[in-house]
């Protein structure tokens, strides 16, 4: 037991947090986007799933990580005017329209990978890039300034989230349509233009979300790959209170649990496999009922919007 | 004009309207369900594959023998449970994903029951092993119930999170005290529990087939669901905390109670699937048990209208779906994977079309007043 308090163990399971969390920021903070604007978007594991696949099979295809990158993006925001038409323009009941997306990239990605790719195979994904200085910091700058763009543009997505939420027009237009949308179309903001939007860029975010997992963290793609990754990112933004440093917050308690369960499994202490598994989902229910306080709840949230009916 | 005339008038109008509403609905399902196939062939012919082949086999799976029938309506009968229990979920407005973990709860309950109770005629230990397997798929739809009635968190994350425990549950359980002893002596390890007593077998409808007697049970159940959601208090309530939580609760109906109570049948239906997958069809519990039936009763309840009676011929079609996409992945090669992404389409397809009957349901009625005046 005391193995698991040595230094290089600590190193190890803060060096994974920071990795680990970088799927759940990219998703939560590009779901936090749609549900600011009045959208719960239940379909983010879908997307991730096909982001993951698109990223993986353009990167092994041109041999390009980036092209690989871009595709996952492509691929996410497809999948996100899917969700919007349905939701936004039809104005379906979006917890079951979510459920459907989540099914239809399941099937979608899995079909996909075994008519093309057929068997796991691994590729070199992104190589972890030491940042001067800040990575030769004894002990803590490998773990923590020596990892791949990806987990760097995971991180600086919060500031930027942040900014483009308080700061800006687009964020403020964004709030109002997710708080009051009669009121935000009655001053001439287009609500279905803002949804469409805020839901089409978190389901890019969830796209990349998908491919930091083929292309960065795993480096391979796989049926179901994924695991309930994204319906965690969903219970983050509510564990956030729709603020991106309460998602930063969430995202690295959930990687950090994650990564502990991982280094439990290595060193092999006597916890089964199994239970280990579970944490992080009974960490999830616990947090959810926990942080249940619907005051930040944007008012407009799960509601489609109709024009003279609001 | 007299008066019981009128009336009669108004009800054969009322009933005429009725109809043409429902054929309407109908008639959007079965769009749905044809836009879906359709994308699915556009995927199948970039794929390099003859969409016209796969979905030929698929249906000649199914209706080319009396065993793709049989084994149609054996795959029914789970979908059409689970279906029920998201029928009453649903209709209370509770989202219910988490029927896979539900359904893992009910068929762990029915294999160590019946195990543990090995001894027992048939005629005790069937009925005790189906009770015993709804409280467990109930008290595993009861936790989110309660923590969505008494803390208001959402319901539909909480189940799928019970889902993934549901599964580590039971592998755990099968890698430890459920698991075959024989599998041990023999080595192999698999990870599937000891067979159950032959007592407990649901009795076999059709020689040489899996067909067996729960399907039957899950008719009976729908019917009966259909009978306590319209025609008791409590059913009544739980539709009416559905359509409108507010009004419910000025009319003092207690509302968290009922959605808690909604989530606690779902559970126990979708406990019911694994009852029967475990003693009608399997006869033990293993890896897999689920087959995805929790999400696929969400497709059937959806495209049944989130009916019980409507569910019956809804969970057949997905039934058959499923063995003809069996069907087609071993004889063209054409992964079964297409009929999830086909199911995720038909979810979207008739949760989108909702709106478009609403609003031509609300047209039709202002023109109805209109030509009255």
């Amino acid at each position: 037991m005391s193995e698991i308090f040595s230094v290089t163990v600590l190193v190890g399971i803060l060096a994974s947090a920071i990795r680990l969390a970088t799927p759940y920021l990219y998703a939560a903070i590009g779901e936090s986007f749609a549900q600011t604007s009045g959208v719960v978007n239940l379909g983010v594991e879908g997307i991730m799933l096909v982001g993951a696949f698109a990223g993986f099979y353009v990167a092994q295809l041109t041999g390009n990580l980036w092209l690989g990158l871009l595709g996952a993006v492509i691929a996410g925001i497809l999948m996100g005017l899917l969700m919007s038409f349905i939701s936004v323009t039809l104005r379906a009941e979006q917890g079951i329209s979510g459920i459907g997306l989540y099914m239809f990239g399941l099937g979608l990605s899995s079909l996909l990978f075994k008519t093309t790719i057929g068997t796991v195979k691994t590729i070199v994904g992104f190589p972890p890039v030491k940042i001067p200085v800040l990575g030769d910091i004894p002990i803590l700058g490998e773990a923590l300034f020596n990892q791949s763009v990806l987990v760097y543009g995971a991180f600086l997505l919060v500031p930027l989230a942040w900014w483009l939420l308080d700061k800006t027009t687009l964020g403020l237009k964004t709030k109002a349509v997710g708080q009051n949308p009669a009121a935000a179309d009655s001053l001439g903001v287009s609500v279905l233009r803002n949804r469409y939007f805020n839901v089409c860029l978190g389901a890019a975010l969830a796209g990349v979300a998908g491919a930091s997992l083929s292309l960065s963290l795993v480096n391979l793609f796989q049926e179901n790959l994924t695991a309930g990754q994204g319906f965690i990112a969903v219970a983050l933004v509510y564990f956030g209170g729709w603020r991106p440093l309460g998602i930063l917050a969430g995202a690295l308690l959930f990687s950090t649990v994650n990564a502990i369960q991982l280094w439990v499994q290595v060193l092999g202490i006597g916890i089964p496999a199994d239970i280990a598994v579970m944490l992080p989902y009974l960490l999830t229910i616990a947090a959810l009922a926990v942080t249940a306080n619907r005051a930040r709840q944007p008012a407009a949230l799960n509601k489609p919007f109709e024009r003279g009916e609001n | 004009m007299s008066v019981a005339n009128a009336d009669t008038l108004q009800r054969s109008r009322r009933l005429s309207i009725d109809w043409v509403n429902a054929a309407f609905r109908i008639g959007l399902l079965l769009l749905s369900l044809l836009f879906a196939f359709m994308i699915g062939a556009v995927v199948l012919l970039l794929l390099g594959a003859n969409p016209i082949i796969a979905y030929s086999t698929m249906f000649t799976g199914v209706f080319g023998s009396v065993y793709g029938i049989t084994q149609s309506i054996v795959k029914a009968t789970p979908l059409l449970l689970v279906g029920l229990g998201i029928c009453i979920a649903f209709r209370a407005s509770v989202i219910n994903i988490g029927a896979e973990g539900q359904l893992i709860l009910g068929a762990l309950m029915a294999t160590w029951f019946s195990l543990q109770f090995r001894t027992w005629p048939g005629w005790l230990l069937i009925p005790a092993t189906i009770i015993m397997g709804f409280l467990a798929g109930a008290a595993w739809g009861f936790i989110p119930g309660i923590l969505k009635a008494r803390l208001e968190v959402n319901e539909i994350l909480t189940t799928v999170m019970m889902n993934a425990i549901a599964l580590q549950l039971m592998n755990l359980l099968l890698r430890g005290p459920l698991i075959d002893p024989a599998g041990i002596t023999a080595g192999t390890y698999l990870a599937q529990s000891e067979r159950l007593p032959e007592a407990v077998w649901l009795p076999r409808l059709v020689p040489q087939t899996l067909l067996h007697s729960g399907a039957i049970i899950a008719v009976l159940l729908a019917i009966a669901v259909y009978i306590f959601l319209w025609r008791t208090t409590i059913g009544y309530r739980i539709r009416a905390v559905g359509l409108n939580p507010d009004a419910s609760r000025y009319a003092g109906i207690k509302v968290p109670f009922y959605q808690a109570l909604s989530l606690t049948l779902a559970g126990g239906f979708a406990g019911l699937a694994g009852v029967v997958e475990v003693i009608g069809v399997q006869h033990r519990l293993l890896e897999g048990i689920t087959s995805g039936y929790g999400f696929s009763g969400i497709v059937a309840a959806l495209f049944g209208g989130l009916h019980p009676l409507g569910l019956i011929p809804a969970s057949w079609l997905f039934g058959s779906l499923l063995v003809g996409a069996d069907k087609m992945q071993r004889a063209v090669q054409v992964p079964s994977a297409l009929v999830d992404m086909l199911s995720g389409l038909i979810v979207l397809f008739v949760i989108g079309s909702q709106w478009i009957s609403t609003r031509w349901a609300r047209r039709r009625m202002a023109a109805a007043a209109g030509a009255k005046r």
